[in-house]
C-alpha cells in the first residue's frame, strides 16, 4: 500500500466580487508516494504545491479527484493521528512557550499524558531548543520558530511527515540542521512529503521528486531519471594552448588553464569537435559527461510549458 | 466534554488571559470604587438600587464587548495567523474546535464575571454596611447576564465563520440591541397589521430575547425572580446557543481555508 495516493486532484477557485470567475490552482494530479520515500514536490511560487498540501491536510477541499493517506480517506481521524505538518512560513500561538505549545499539540493528537512531557523534552533537544523552552514564541526569531514548526510536526512519532517549504527563512546552519533532520527521519523509516523550491536541497534529499508549475505536474520521478534526458553536455580536456576556430563555432564554453584547455559542448557537437582536435594536432586527455543538474531539468520543463503556452491556440487544435 | 475540546477551551482562555482581557476588572474596580463612595455621600436611601443598577449594568457591558470583540476573532485570527493549520491537520474535527473556542471564552468571561461580582457585592457591602437576603437575587441577575454571554459569543462566532471581523461585529452588536427591545418588538408585533404584523413577529422572535435575560431593575428593587423565569431563560438561552453554534459548525465545515 502507498504512503500517499492522489487521484486526479483538482481544485478551482471561484474568484472576483461576484465569485463568478474561476481560477484553475491545480489541474488534475495524480501521484503515488510510497512508504519509506523522500518525496520532493517542487516548483515555482504559485505553481499549486501548497494547495495541494493543504488539501492533503484536510483544510482545503478538492473539487474533484481523490486522495488517500495510508489506505485512508482525508477526513479520518485516525489517519491524521498518523502524520505531521509543517505549514509554510509557521505562526503559532506567540502567548505559549515552546513547551506547552509542544504539550498543546501532544495532548490534541491523543498522546498519553504520562509520556507526554518526557517526549515534549525530547523533541525540544533533537530541535536544539531546550535553552528556550520556557519562553514565550512572540520572543522567537524565525529561525527558531521554524524548529519549533518542524518539533510539533514530528513530536508524535508520525508515519508520515509533510513539510511546506521547511528550510524557508533558514540560514544555511539551519538548513543543514533540517537536511539532516529528513535524513534521520527517513533511516527511522518515515515517509517525508515536502515541498521547496530549493532545487539543490531536494536534489541532496530525495528519492523522488514532482515537478508542479501552473497548477500542472511536469514530471515525477528519480532525480538521475530525470535529469538523464536533459540536452546532455560532455567535457572534453585536451593539451595546447589554442581552440580550433570549429570548437568555437559550436558555442562552446571553453577555458583556459596552464598547457590544457577545457570546452564544454553539447553532446550532439562531440564527433565533429573530436575530429577537429585530431585535424589541428592537438592531444586529448579526456572526455567526460557533464552529467545536468535538477535545476537544468527544472528549467527545461518550465521553458517548454511557457512554449507550449506561446502557441496560438488555432494552431495547437490543427 | 471530550479531552480536544476541552484543551482547545483551556488554550483560548490562556490566551484571553495572557493577552490581558481579565484587565477589564481593573477599570471595573475603578468605577465600582468610585461609584460606591459617591453614591454614599449623596444618595438617601437609594444607595443599594444605584450600586446593584450602575455594577450589574457594568457587568454586562463590559462582558458583551469582550464577548463580541474577542468571539468575532475566535475563528478568522486563526484563519490569519494560520494557528489553525497544525490544529485541523491532526485529529480534531473542525465541530470540535468551534466548540472548544466557544467553551473558552466563555470560561473567560464566566472568570470575569465572578470577579465583577465580587466587586458588585463589595460594593453593596460597603454603601450599606451588610448584605440583605433579597441580595441574593443579584446572584440570578449575574446568571441571567452569564446567559446572555453565552448567546452572544455563539452569534459572534456564527457570524465570524463566514463574514469578516469588522461585519460580525457590527451584526453581533446589532443582535444585541434589537434583541435588548425583544419585548416591544414582540408587543409592536401584536399591535401592527398585515406584512409589518408578520414582519415584526418574525424578527421578534428570530433575535435573542435579550430584553427576558435582563432582570437587573427588578433585582435592583429587592423584587424576587420566579423559579419558571430561571428555567424558561435558561432552556432558551441553552437552545439559541446550540442553534447559533450549530450555524457555525455547519458553514465552518464547508469552508476552504486558504
Amino acid at each position: 500500500m502507498p504512503a500517499i495516493e492522489i487521484l486526479s486532484l483538482e481544485k478551482i477557485y471561484n474568484v472576483g466580487f461576484w465569485r463568478k470567475r474561476a481560477k484553475r490552482a491545480l489541474r488534475p494530479l495524480t501521484l503515488t508516494v510510497g512508504d519509506g520515500e523522500i518525496f520532493g514536490f517542487l516548483g515555482p511560487n504559485g505553481a499549486g504545491k501548497t494547495t495541494t498540501l493543504k488539501i492533503l491536510m484536510g483544510l482545503v477541499f478538492p473539487t474533484s479527484g481523490t486522495a488517500r493517506i495510508l489506505g485512508m480517506e482525508l477526513n479520518d481521524p485516525r489517519m491524521k493521528a498518523q502524520i505531521g505538518f509543517l505549514p509554510e512560513q509557521p505562526y503559532f500561538y506567540d502567548h505559549l512557550t515552546a513547551r506547552e505549545l509542544l504539550t498543546y499539540y501532544g495532548q490534541l493528537s491523543g498522546m498519553d499524558g504520562k509520556q507526554l512531557p518526557s517526549r515534549v523534552d525530547a523533541i525540544l533537544d533533537e530541535v536544539k531548543l531546550t535553552d528556550s523552552k520556557n519562553v514565550q514564541l512572540r520572543k522567537f526569531s524565525k529561525g527558531m520558530l521554524q524548529r519549533a514548526g518542524i518539533a510539533q510536526a514530528i513530536l508524535h512519532d508520525p508515519k508520515i511527515v509533510f513539510l511546506d517549504e521547511p528550510m524557508s527563512g533558514l540560514d544555511p546552519m539551519g538548513r543543514r540542521e533540517v537536511r539532516s533532520l529528513i535524513e534521520r527521519l527517513k533511516e527511522r523509516g518515515k515517509t517525508v512529503f515536502f515541498s521547496t523550491h530549493i532545487l539543490s536541497d531536494a536534489e541532496m534529499l530525495c528519492d523522488r521528486v514532482a515537478i508542479l508549475n501552473q497548477g500542472e505536474l511536469r514530471g515525477v520521478g528519480g532525480v538521475a531519471e530525470l535529469t538523464a534526458g536533459v540536452h546532455g553536455k560532455v567535457e572534453i580536456v585536451w593539451h595546447g594552448s589554442a581552440i580550433p576556430s570549429a570548437i568555437r563555432s559550436m558555442g562552446a564554453e571553453c577555458h583556459a588553464a596552464a598547457d590544457t584547455m577545457r570546452a564544454v559542448l553539447p553532446e550532439e557537437s562531440q564527433g565533429l569537435a573530436l575530429e577537429a582536435l585530431q585535424r589541428d594536432g592537438f592531444r586529448l586527455i579526456s572526455l567526460t559527461p557533464v552529467r545536468s543538474s535538477l535545476e537544468d531539468y527544472f528549467v527545461s520543463q518550465l521553458d517548454a510549458q511557457a512554449e507550449t503556452v506561446q502557441v496560438p491556440t488555432q494552431a495547437r487544435s490543427n | 466534554m471530550n479531552n480536544r475540546i476541552f484543551q482547545i477551551a483551556i488554550n483560548t482562555f490562556r490566551e484571553a488571559v495572557r493577552d490581558r482581557v481579565l484587565y477589564n476588572l481593573i477599570a471595573f474596580a475603578l468605577l465600582m470604587s468610585g461609584a460606591a463612595v459617591l453614591v454614599g455621600q449623596i444618595s438617601l436611601q437609594i444607595e443599594r438600587l444605584v450600586v446593584i443598577n450602575l455594577g450589574l449594568t457594568a457587568v454586562s457591558l463590559f462582558g458583551i464587548v469582550i464577548a463580541i470583540f474577542i468571539g468575532i476573532g475566535l475563528v478568522s485570527k486563526e484563519i490569519d495567523k494560520r494557528t489553525l493549520y497544525t490544529v485541523l491537520s491532526r485529529p480534531v474535527r473542525r465541530w470540535e474546535f468551534i466548540s472548544g473556542k466557544f467553551f473558552g471564552l466563555v470560561g473567560t468571561l464566566v472568570v470575569n464575571t465572578f470577579f465583577m461580582a465580587i466587586g458588585v457585592f463589595g460594593a453593596l457591602a460597603y454603601v450599606s454596611h451588610h448584605l440583605e437576603r433579597s441580595d441574593g437575587w443579584v446572584l440570578l441577575a449575574l446568571y441571567f447576564i452569564v446567559l446572555q454571554f453565552m448567546i452572544i459569543t455563539a452569534l459572534a462566532l456564527f457570524f465570524s465563520s463566514f463574514s469578516t471581523p469588522i461585519f460580525s461585529a457590527v451584526f453581533a452588536f446589532c443582535l444585541f440591541v434589537i434583541g435588548s427591545f425583544a419585548g416591544d418588538l414582540r408587543n409592536f408585533a401584536a399591535m401592527a397589521h398585515g406584512a409589518t404584523r408578520w414582519l415584526a413577529s418574525t424578527a421578534a422572535y428570530l433575535v435573542p430575547n435579550f430584553s427576558a435575560l435582563n432582570v437587573i431593575s427588578g433585582v435592583a428593587h429587592g423584587q424576587s425572580v420566579p423559579l419558571q423565569l430561571v428555567v424558561l431563560n435558561t432552556v432558551y438561552a441553552l437552545v439559541y446557543t446550540a442553534a447559533a453554534l450549530s450555524g457555525a459548525v455547519l458553514i465552518f465545515e464547508r469552508r476552504n481555508l486558504k
